[in-house]
């Protein structure tokens, strides 16, 4: 069978309690929430903290607020109650269809909105258990020095996986980070890094306690996750669009990809394509083909990656088009 | 390891570090009809409830549960009286190895307190953190199909009529 | 065989509850891991990290002192070789100089945890001299160094066939049409939910128990007694319920071995649990097999001559690798009449976990290329696929062009049931782009006709014990898998005695109380310990009839047994409990009882490699898939598929349809996303040991089955019963891959079907995926067989040489 570590289990009451531990605990300290993507990777030794705080208990940290016409969501929301809200499925359908594609109904039971967020990134040369790794040398993220996607590369090209973080970026969404330092909000496109390994910009002595989402006002949004199963799996590619519509036309828009890159990935490109237009087919393939340049995905997802690649020019095309659906004026 | 309530019994149990309830529940207390199938979370074989929500017990720690109620299938049979869902498994043959059958059962309870008209769409979708390599699970949906029927009090073909002959 | 019975069947061909149903469905049943033994230690195997090794040297000081650590042992502590076949004894507990792939066992732990297991492994050192991998066929054909074994036939070939049944090239000269096709099947993997586990003890007065999760208890029994040089008289392996297990349960393993050892050097209880990662080193599962099949057919599509060639990556170990490498040519002439086949197999050993068997054990392969090859043909010849295949059925009572004696064939049912059940009719070339149907056809083994070591024993045993309370007992080896071979003993012991399942008691799968059956493998259970079953409940029916009678104030034979009574057929108002003519027959002649068993008889095939084919009755199953490809993405999905199995008898029509259901579910992952894959580029290492990487469909992929069950029962059969639990998995691929060309017109000539290679063919010019050309193999001279219509014998007409063609 396959065996945690042993390891410190601290259960703080609050926010301030959690940060105090962190602060005594060290930098081999961890925070838990669902332990969904901490626990697995601790069995396979390449996540090692030493002390684990659990976060579960912390009750700001849960639930959907409003603020000032924001909805905000608490970091510790599972991911069951983000899909299945009420308003967020009616205001954020994106986030909904977002959080209830995540794995499989059990795991969403347990995991939450902030872990999704902060998932570790992920590779098929990383995710594996201590022997394996041995077998083949260990790699730069965790334990050795080199990346075996890409041996020449001094990065690490580990893939952010996290079906939420694409959405986020596209409707730009902002996080809430505490710390003893006190509270700093960080826009979503901000709080990533294009890097396997530093693929936050959190501190890791932050606690990221919610996600405020923008007034539903004028826009629209859409998530399509491309994956093998339709359930247990990571995308091998999500594609994020948002539109500000004016009108049938579009005033403003954003395309985010998710799994193709160490950070949800904006193709600045894509959206400017669409911009002035009321999408048509042609501004949509040419929104798609921008969006199919930059798409680089690496061989260490499941699936090929040239057919990945592929992939994002039908996916961008397909989520347009459902935007452009559900805009009744056209 | 401090207090809680397993399948409505006040257990108390003296588990050292962080161990995972799937451990706790077959270890130290000897229920082992909680499967570990990949220790990972991904497979669904070690689900039980905890305060009536499906979840894997490989990845809630034991001590993550003090304070809660933790339902496994040893709970699910009031005494010797099958639950429905456990008696239309055993009559449509749901359970071939039975390895998975504890995951799906739990599963399926708290499917059925929620809907008790579930569409074959919503059973496959309640049902898709389980995996299972015997039944193809298509007698596991007529299974929960048939229990739901029982449990709202319609009759059911019986067993003996289905498939008679063949 | 058979019961002469069957007129009035009160069990047999109605749906009951398994034996063990409310047991499992209440997580009463103990499996392996399940086991708790006071004082039990846990054992763990440290595994090689690298693919091909000299070991130079392996220090296990720092683990034997480790806390909690009560002995650690390695190859030099079991250095007697064992295998599943006699031929192939090449494996050890724990490799004593040479690994031959990640995954390997080296040494071995027993602790007072696991977690103490598991420290002491990493406190191990073992220094390893690399030699160079051999990572796939195309090496192992090129390079005979660094040899794996030095028993194969050829370098780095393991097994060479070559058997020529008639002149194929006379027969292909003759036909109307001939085509060549090249295919690829890739391997794959059980994936059972329960992870292999086993638990020894070795008690004070010097007897060994295993508890396994084995499906071959009796095989793993003469392994234990082989490397521990034990009497086996001095062994008890009782297997446990499995859960799940499809072919890869059935070698003995390494972790059963050294829990035994352990536990007699320690004097305590060893469990040994593997991880899911473990499991896939342990495999044995679908071979990797390259084929090129060569079929030349009449203008009606009658096959004239078929040449098939096939190339199966074996892994590092023999395992059941020889008798795979001959049922990927043994079962293509059974379905259509081939008038003249020739067969030539290559097994190359490579260094990557040991192939072998799973569900439908090396016919999936070949039948996938015959059932596309067919597609193919009838297409260029302009007739429709059902009509190619519906015309020229193999039939009934025959002996096939490599001498397979045939009984029952139900093909013909099924494929009517099928196209008809599907509305061939309106949807074969008519439906819109993007959807199609694929038809396909097999047939299985109910059993294979040899053991796996030669005698002339029984394969399956059963005794019967019957008690003055009217219950009875019936001892059996073998094991419930989860396909329910329990509950047949128990349905067939009732049906025939008049009692209730719940009245028969079911002992299975004890070495020490259980008369051997071989196992839970070949799809032989239902008929061969349902016959043995058969055999000796009809003797205690015929004592206890015997003596009731005179009670009865009737005949010996018109006595009846039904409603745990025995009465007078003629009268049935004269009825005494069954309980009570036992006691009668008891108090007359003695205690009650009887033995049963089962032998299959001799094929015909006189050859050298006959004995791999023969079976005492065949399966047959026809499906057809709906699919609905997605032209700008190539991902399949399959919304149904009508599938009709010739069972010749259900015993339990609800079992056989989970068994049906089953086999499908099974082969639609096989043929659209289940794959082994290894990395070449740093070191050959399963790409991604875990069960979210290796593809296992989820809900969302299966599909809907429409099963029809049909056939006439055989002769052959308990109660006319054939097998359900592989058969049905055979025509899945083929079906879909021929639903995929009618839905897009895109050959993918390779399992899996992913979404890469349709998107790949519908932009390609040939639109066409697969493999381009078969390997130059130094094949043996061939053994030539003339056929029953050439008036053969059965018999090669000269000696096998070992000279080279």
């Amino acid at each position: 069978m396959l065996r945690l570590p042993r390891f410190d289990y601290l259960e703080p009451k609050s926010l301030k309690q959690a940060l105090k531990m962190r602060e005594a605990s060290g930098d081999n300290a961890m925070y838990v929430a669902g332990g969904t993507d901490l626990y697995p990777n601790m069995k396979r030794r390449h996540q090692d903290p030493t002390t684990v705080i659990s976060l579960a208990n912390i009750r700001a940290l849960t639930g959907v607020r409003n603020r000032d016409g924001h909805t905000c969501i608490g970091a510790n929301t599972t991911l069951t109650q983000v899909a299945k809200h009420r308003r967020i499925k009616r205001h954020y359908p994106a986030i909904a269809t977002a959080a209830g594609s995540i794995s499989t109904p059990l795991l969403r039971n347990m995991g939450t909105l902030g872990g999704n967020l902060c998932l570790d990134t992920r590779c098929n040369y990383y995710n594996q258990t201590l022997e394996w790794r041995k077998s083949i040398d260990y790699c730069m993220k965790k334990d050795g020095a080199i990346c075996w996607v890409a041996p020449s590369s001094p990065r690490c090209w580990a893939v952010n996986s996290s079906d939420l973080a694409p959405v986020t970026v596209a409707i730009g969404a902002e996080m809430a980070l505490v710390s003893a330092d006190g509270e700093r909000v960080v826009p979503a496109g901000k709080f990533y890094n294009d890097d396997g390994i530093e693929y936050l910009t959190k501190r890791p002595d932050e606690i990221l306690t919610e996600l405020r989402l923008p007034q539903p006002n004028g826009w629209d949004a859409t998530y399509l996750k491309l994956a093998r199963r339709g359930s247990f799996d990571f995308p091998v590619l999500g594609v994020a669009a948002w539109i500000r519509w004016d009108g049938d036309t579009v005033a403003d828009a954003r395309i985010v990809l998710g799994a193709v890159a160490s950070y949800p990935m904006p193709v600045p490109e894509a959206g400017a394509a669409i911009i002035g237009t009321s999408l048509g087919d042609d501004a949509i393939e040419t929104a798609a083909t921008a969006a199919f340049k930059p798409s680089k995905p690496m061989d260490n997802t499941d699936h090929g990656l040239s057919w990945r690649k592929q992939m994002t020019r039908v996916y961008v095309a397909r989520a347009l088009k459902e935007l452009r659906a559900n805009n009744k004026l056209i | 390891m401090p207090k809680f309530t397993l399948n409505g019994e006040a257990r108390e149990v003296n588990v050292p570090g962080a161990n995972p309830l799937l451990w706790v529940l077959r270890e130290s207390l000897g229920l082992t009809g909680t499967k570990f199938g990949c220790g990972i979370g991904q497979c669904g074989a070690c689900t039980v409830l905890v305060d009536g929500d499906p979840v894997l017990s490989c990845l809630v720690l034991g001590r993550a549960c003090a304070g809660k109620r933790v339902d496994t299938i040893e709970g699910m049979a009031d005494g010797n009286g099958l639950h429905p869902l456990q008696q239309a498994f055993a009559d449509l043959s749901a359970a071939q190895c039975g390895y998975c059958t504890p995951a799906f059962l739990l599963t399926a309870v708290v499917l059925l307190k929620e809907n008790d008209r579930p569409s074959r769409p919503e059973i496959v979708a309640a049902l898709s953190g389980v995996l299972c390599r015997c039944t193809g699970y298509l007698k596991i949906y007529e299974a929960v199909e048939r229990a739901a029927a029982v449990m709202r009090g319609e009759k059911v073909t019986p067993l003996e009529e289905i498939l008679d002959g063949i | 065989m058979g019961s002469d019975r069957a007129h009035d069947l009160r069990i047999v061909g109605t749906s009951q509850v398994m034996v063990d149903a409310v047991s499992k469905v209440t997580g009463k049943t103990v499996f392996a891991d399940d086991l708790q033994l006071p004082q039990m230690l846990y054992g763990k195997l440290l595994r090689s990290t690298e693919p091909h090794a000299r070991i130079r040297k392996l220090n296990v000081s720092k683990a034997v002192a480790a806390p909690g650590v009560k002995a650690v042992i390695t190859g030099a502590d079991l250095p007697i070789p064992f295998g599943i076949l006699p031929v192939s004894q090449d494996e050890h507990v724990l490799c004593p100089e040479v690994v031959r792939f990640v995954g390997d066992p080296v040494a071995a732990v027993a602790a007072t945890s696991e977690d103490a297991a598991f420290e002491a492994l990493n406190l191990i050192a073992v220094d390893y001299e690399p030699l160079e991998p051999i990572p796939s066929i195309d090496t192992a054909l090129e390079s005979d160094k660094p040899q794996l074994h030095d028993y194969a036939d050829d370098g780095n070939i393991h097994k060479l066939i070559n058997l020529e049944f008639g002149d194929v090239e006379e027969g292909f000269a003759d036909a109307h049409h001939v085509r060549e096709d090249v295919f690829f099947f890739q391997g794959n993997t059980h994936l059972a939910m329960e992870q292999h586990s086993a638990t020894a003890d070795w008690s004070a007065d010097g007897r060994l128990t295993l508890w396994s999760a084995t499906q071959t208890p009796h095989y793993v029994h003469r392994a234990v007694a082989k490397v521990l040089e034990l009497e086996p008289s001095r062994i008890r392996v009782i297997a446990c319920h499995n859960g799940g297990a499809f072919g890869g349960k059935s070698d003995p393993f390494s972790h059963e071995i050294a829990a035994a050892k352990l536990a007699m050097l320690t004097g305590r209880p060893v469990k040994i649990t593997l991880t899911r990662e473990e499991v896939f080193y342990c495999h044995r599962g679908r071979h990797p097999v390259l084929m090129w099949a060569k079929t030349g057919v009449d203008e009606s599509g009658k096959i004239l001559a078929m040449h098939f060639k096939t190339c199966l990556d074996g892994g590092a170990y023999g395992s059941y690798g020889v008798a795979s490498t001959y049922y990927t040519g043994a079962l293509q002439t059974v379905t259509y009449e081939v008038e003249r086949y020739k067969f030539q197999g290559a097994r190359v050993f490579t260094n990557k976990p040991p192939c072998g068997p799973k569900r439908g054990h090396g016919t999936p392969q070949p039948r996938f290329a015959l059932e596309v090859q067919l597609d193919k043909i009838a297409e260029d010849i302009g007739v429709d696929p059902v009509d190619l295949r519906r015309n020229h059925l193999q039939p009934p009572n025959s002996v096939t062009a490599n001498w397979l004696k045939i009984g029952t064939i139900g093909l013909g049912e099924c494929i009517d049931a099928v196209v008809e059940g599907a509305g061939w009719k309106e949807k074969f070339k008519k439906l819109p782009f993007g959807k199609g149907v694929g038809i396909a056809c097999s047939s299985y083994i109910c059993g294979a006709g040899l053991p796996i070591y030669w005698n002339d024993m029984p394969q399956s045993g059963v005794q019967l014990k019957c008690d003055r309370g009217g219950g009875v007992t019936i001892f059996c080896g073998s094991i419930d898998i989860g396909q329910g071979s329990d509950s047949i003993l128990a349905y067939i012991t009732a049906e025939i005695l008049g009692i209730d399942p719940i009245d028969v008691r079911v002992v299975t799968a004890d070495t020490d109380l259980t008369p051997v059956d071989l196992g839970s493998y070949s799809s032989r259970v239902t008929l061969m310990t349902g016959n043995a079953a058969v055999q000796a409940a009809e003797k205690v029916r015929d004592i206890i009839a015997f003596h009731a009678a005179k009670k009865l104030e009737t005949e010996p034979d018109k006595v009846r047994f039904a409603d745990r009574s025995v009465l007078a057929a003629d009268d049935p108002d004269q009825r005494i409990a069954f309980a009570e003519a036992v006691q009668l027959a008891e108090a007359a002649q003695g205690t009650v009882g009887s033995i049963g068993w089962y032998k299959p008889e001799k094929s015909p095939g006189r050859y050298r490699g006959a004995g791999v084919g023969p079976s005492p009755a065949y399966s047959y199953s026809a499906a057809i898939a709906a699919v609905d490809v997605d032209p700008e993405t190539g991902i399949v999905t399959v919304p149904k598929i009508w599938i009709a199995h010739d069972i010749g008898q259900s015993i339990n029509p609800m079992t056989v349809i989970g068994q049906v259901e089953g086999s499908v579910y099974m082969g639609l992952g096989e043929a659209l996303m289940e794959e082994m894959v290894y990395r070449s580029n740093r070191n050959v290492v399963h790409k991604f040991p875990s069960m979210l990487e290796y593809k296992s469909p989820t809900t969302h992929e299966m599909c809907e089955i429409e099963t029809f069950l049909v056939g006439d029962p055989d002769p052959n059969g308990p109660f006319g019963a054939k097998e359900a639990g592989q058969g049905p998995l055979l025509p899945v691929m083929p079906a879909v891959a021929n639903a995929v060309y009618d839905a897009v017109g895109v050959r993918v000539d390779e399992v899996p079907i992913t979404p890469e290679k349709v998107f790949k063919g519908l932009r390609s010019k040939d639109h066409r995926v697969g493999p381009k050309s078969f390997p130059d193999i130094p094949w043996p001279e061939p053994l030539c067989i003339p056929t029953p219509a050439e008036g053969g014998d059965g018999k090669a007409l000269r000696v096998e040489t070992a000279a080279k063609a």
